[in-house]
């Protein structure tokens, strides 16, 4: 069949604004994306720059924005485009700079990386702490979860919502390799409480809103917003709970255990604390919710049963929790 | 015969956004469905006690299952963050028999298990498939078609999609199909599958606010009226925060926010009263004023 393929081109150098180009293809239904790209670059323009290697999602980069969605332009069906779309359309990802047309400048992607030293910390030779582990079991490698099958294509980056609008947040995939380390047996402790104390700094893991975004896109299925909920837990199981972000899952917890529900009303006490500043700051939107009605009644009774709601905190916490 | 489904309300339908819980209550008997509310259900934990506790997040909504089960009846949810939620636990607590045994034990001290035989939908899922959008159109009495509406349907009730299997979380159409069934023009835009920040918006108030911004800039501008959505934390980052969020992003926005329910209660002709628009920080004024003309026009004809 002939398709149509709409490529967002763009030359910094000597264009103002990206722009749309139309290519007309024959196409049969098993080919990829990528084939389709290559072939257009071979056969109808060969000034159209995009960056690939591998062609079987092992390389990481040929990651795109395929009709909208960040996804390997190699593992990505034709056919299947269309009965999900009705048409093919490739930009570059979105949240880095773009060298020409297709081709993104991923030295942020790389920078980040570099900035959660993506290495293992090993203990001075003079030291006197005990030596951990030299290998892992297969056992440990669980506790890496999906993390090491990451292989850097951006596509989380290019996604990830927060990163859109605060561009010195580290990112999905910086946080995901950095939970790997503190999952490593091999690493010692005081090394991975390092690493927590500087990842919980503003642009690190608080900044994450949770939005999946990064889960759905990823390839890989490294789902770097759980390995991001891991370095929160590990963060204030490590006693680092003075961040507004910490403070948020504490008070939060603490307030269905003991109501077994969320009380809004209580959340920015629970959340800001003593700030004289920042609950002011609050207090104007809360002073127009309660004119309106919605602030929920901070005395309101626990719901029915709330014993059973704390028996299932206590019992299950001494559960989850390594002792 | 009646579609019939446990209520789970969530706290946000009775906390600090009650209007939703209201409109749906006012609109769910014209669509033929009655629920029997889960009173004595807990928090979902909204993902946030997962974060902290992945196993009591998850009992905390086997218990809420349990509920439903000796009811013999579906969950219905009204919040797009209790759908995401419980919908990947109540996944979970079925796949894994570890798992579900291990909380049963703890729910088992006061009588209780789950034996995993409830589904989760939530009201936009029911609407659709359940109710069917023929029924809603023979209950439009004030057609929707002088407005242009921007569909906003947060994250958890679209991502990730093997939790939810609803909507294609590239190209969703679900609120697309209600707003056309109510005889409104959907509106196109970037931000229709975005983040609204509320979960960062206490303590990352900045980034929240410009993620909100954004998305209502980005409606705004393709020429929508109002803005709809299934989730009522969106609802509050994009309405009680909407003022501030203008600011963020240098637009004055003045977008109403409507929760789903409300949406179709307008549309079949609910007295706004009875839809709680009087609590909405953005005023929706200029929505009644056109839909009471329309309702008024109608007693007359
Ligand atoms: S879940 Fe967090 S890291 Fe992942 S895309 Fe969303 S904001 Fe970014
Ligand atoms: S986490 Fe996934 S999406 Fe992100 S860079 Fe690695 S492989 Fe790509
Ligand atoms: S998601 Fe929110 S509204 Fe829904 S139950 Fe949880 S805390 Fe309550
Ligand atoms: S859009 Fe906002 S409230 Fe809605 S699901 Fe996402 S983060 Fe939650
Ligand atoms: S070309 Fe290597 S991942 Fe696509």
């Amino acid at each position: 069949m002939r398709l149509t393929f709409t490529l967002t081109r763009f030359h910094p150098e000597r264009d103002a604004h990206p722009r749309d180009e139309d290519y007309r293809l024959e196409v049969n239904r098993g080919m990829t994306v990528l084939d389709a790209l290559i072939r257009i670059k071979n056969e109808q323009d060969g000034t159209l720059s995009l960056r690939y290697s591998c062609r079987s999602a092992i390389c990481g980069s040929c990651a795109m924005k395929i009709n909208g969605t960040e996804k390997l332009a190699c593992r990505t069906s034709i056919r299947k485009e269309l009965e999900r779309h009705g048409q093919i359309r490739v930009a570059p990802l979105g949240n880095l700079p773009v060298i020409k047309d297709l081709a993104v400048d991923m030295s942020s992607f790389w920078s980040k990386i570099k900035d959660v030293t993506p290495w293992l910390s090993r203990p001075a030779h003079n030291s006197t702490v005990q030596p951990s582990p030299q290998s892992t079991s297969p056992q440990d490698s669980d506790q890496f979860h999906n993390v090491d099958a990451c292989i850097m294509c951006g596509a989380c980056v290019a996604a990830c919502t927060s990163h859109e609008v605060s561009r010195d947040f580290a990112g999905p995939a910086a946080l995901a390799k950095a939970d790997r380390f503190i999952a490593d047996p091999r690493e010692p402790q005081a090394a991975k409480r390092a690493r927590l104390v500087q990842l919980e700094q503003p642009h690190g893991i608080w900044d994450c809103t949770r939005c999946n975004f990064c889960v759905e896109v990823c390839p890989k299925d490294v789902k770097p917003m759980e390995a991001i909920i891991r370095l929160r837990r590990a963060a204030i199981e490590a006693g680092l709970t003075s961040t507004g972000g910490a403070r948020h899952i504490t008070g939060f917890v603490e307030l269905v255990q003991k109501e077994g529900r969320l009380n809004e009303a209580l959340m920015p006490l629970k959340v800001i604390g003593l700030n004289l500043g920042r609950l002011l700051h609050v207090l104007p939107l809360g002073i127009r919710m309660l004119l309106k009605g919605k602030v929920p009644n901070p005395l309101a009774p626990p719901i029915a049963g709330i014993a059973q709601v704390r028996t299932i905190f206590t019992q299950l916490r001494q559960r989850t929790k390594p002792s | 015969m009646p579609l019939r489904y446990a209520l789970y309300p969530g706290c946000a339908a009775k906390g600090a956004t009650p209007e939703l819980h209201q409109s749906t209550m006012a609109v769910i008997g014209r669509l033929g469905i009655e629920v029997v509310e889960l009173a004595a259900a807990s928090c979902c934990g909204a993902g946030v006690v997962g974060e902290a506790d992945p196993e009591a997040a998850l009992a905390l909504n086997a218990r809420t299952f349990a509920q439903a089960e000796q009811l013999g009846l579906d969950v219905m949810t009204i919040c797009g963050t209790c759908q995401g939620v419980m919908g990947a636990a109540n996944k979970r607590l079925k796949q894994e028999p570890a798992v579900l045994e291990r909380v049963n034990r703890v729910l088992e001290r006061d009588g209780m298990a789950y034996r995993g035989t409830v589904q989760v939908k939530h009201l936009l899922w029911i609407v659709v498939k359940e109710v069917g959008l023929q029924r809603l159109a023979e209950q439009v009495r004030v057609p929707m078609d002088e407005f242009r509406i921007a569909p906003f349907y947060g994250c958890y009730i679209l991502r990730p999609s093997w939790d939810l299997g609803f909507d294609d979380p590239e190209n969703p159409t679900s609120l697309e199909k209600v707003i056309r069934t109510v005889k409104g023009e959907p509106v196109a835009y970037a931000g229709r599958t975005k983040c609204c920040g509320f979960p960062i918006i206490l303590e990352k108030e900045a980034i929240a606010i410009t993620m909100a911004g954004t998305n209502m800039k980005d409606a705004k501008d393709e020429g929508a009226d109002f803005m709809v959505t299934p989730c009522p934390l969106c609802h509050m980052s994009l309405d009680i925060y909407q003022e501030r969020a203008g600011k963020a992003v240098h637009a004055n926005l003045s977008l109403p926010i409507l929760h789903l329910p409300q949406l179709l209660g307008l549309a079949m002709g609910v007295p706004p009263k009875d839809l709680g628009l009087s609590r909405h920080l953005v005023p929706v004024d200029s929505i009644i004023r056109v839909t009471e003309q329309r309702r008024t026009q109608q007693r007359l004809a």
